[in-house]
């Protein structure tokens, strides 16, 4: 899908999702996919880099109500990074930084989890 | 009510399916940043437009990608309005409350946050009925 693409990688203990685009009812499916197949692999630390994401809609943010609680079961979590004004803007809008830690940088969140 | 003698009348039409949000969202964006809304606001208006198209694919259309969406835009009184107009299921808007955003966190619901943003971002969201096939919902932002 050319307006929106996923990258994992490992970082240590930690995966990194990287996303690019535009993230909205069209292609949050394929960030559901991404999180599938880490819980089917048995990774729950996951920090999602938003450098250079460029949009995203009530569909996207839904996406990390539906997988956090089994991140935090699994005594893992999904962490925020990098995150521009007009996108943290929605995700505070819909009450995020009252359950989900933000990091301006991607190692702050990822050595949270390793601290 | 009937714009369409305004210079500023734009309407498109697209099929109920997810891949044309991108469409609506570039249709909508190009009309608000023409009209002189800075970029932020620009965002927001693309955002709520978004949200109702969403909303309309999911529970008027339920995802069936046969249905159809237009979107009618004029500029009139310093106001931006914004109509989408379906012939999906009809919906009632007073059946969504507004949701306590920490209870809903933890009851892990998703969805139905649409609402809830379009009416942050707008000034004004009305739904109605034009006729007995239609859903209407208006989207006004004035232009400060």
């Amino acid at each position: 899908m050319a307006d929106f693409n996923i990258n994992v990688r490992g970082v240590g203990s930690v995966d990194v999702i990287d996303l690019h685009g535009y993230l909205d009812a069209h292609t949050a499916p394929d960030l559901e996919n991404a999180f599938n197949r880490l819980i089917n692999d048995g990774k729950y630390k996951v920090v999602v880099n938003f450098d250079h994401l460029k949009y995203i809609s009530s569909a996207g943010l839904g996406v990390f109500m539906a997988y956090v609680e089994t991140m935090r079961d699994n005594k893992g979590d999904i962490k925020f990074s990098n995150m521009k004004e007009n996108v943290y803007n929605i995700f505070d809008l819909l009450g995020f930084p009252m359950l989900y830690e933000f990091f301006e940088k991607e190692h702050e969140a990822v050595n949270k989890f390793t601290d | 009510m009937n714009y369409s003698d305004s210079k500023y009348y734009r309407e498109i039409s697209v099929r109920s399916n997810t891949e044309n949000l991108l469409k609506i969202r570039n249709f909508v964006r190009d009309g608000a940043l023409a009209l002189g809304f800075t970029e932020e606001v620009v965002g927001n208006i693309t955002l709520a437009v978004d949200e109702a198209s969403t909303n309309i694919i999911k529970h008027a259309y339920k995802y069936s990608p046969e249905g159809e969406i237009i979107i009618q835009t004029d500029f009139a009184d310093k106001k931006y309005i914004i109509k989408i107009i379906d012939a999906g299921n009809h919906f009632d808007p007073t059946s969504v409350p507004v949701p306590d955003l920490k209870e809903y966190h933890k009851q892990k619901k998703v969805g139905g946050l649409g609402m809830f943003l379009m009416k942050k971002l707008m000034d004004e969201v009305v739904y109605d009925n034009p006729d007995e096939r239609m859903n209407q919902v208006t989207l006004v932002k004035y232009l400060t």
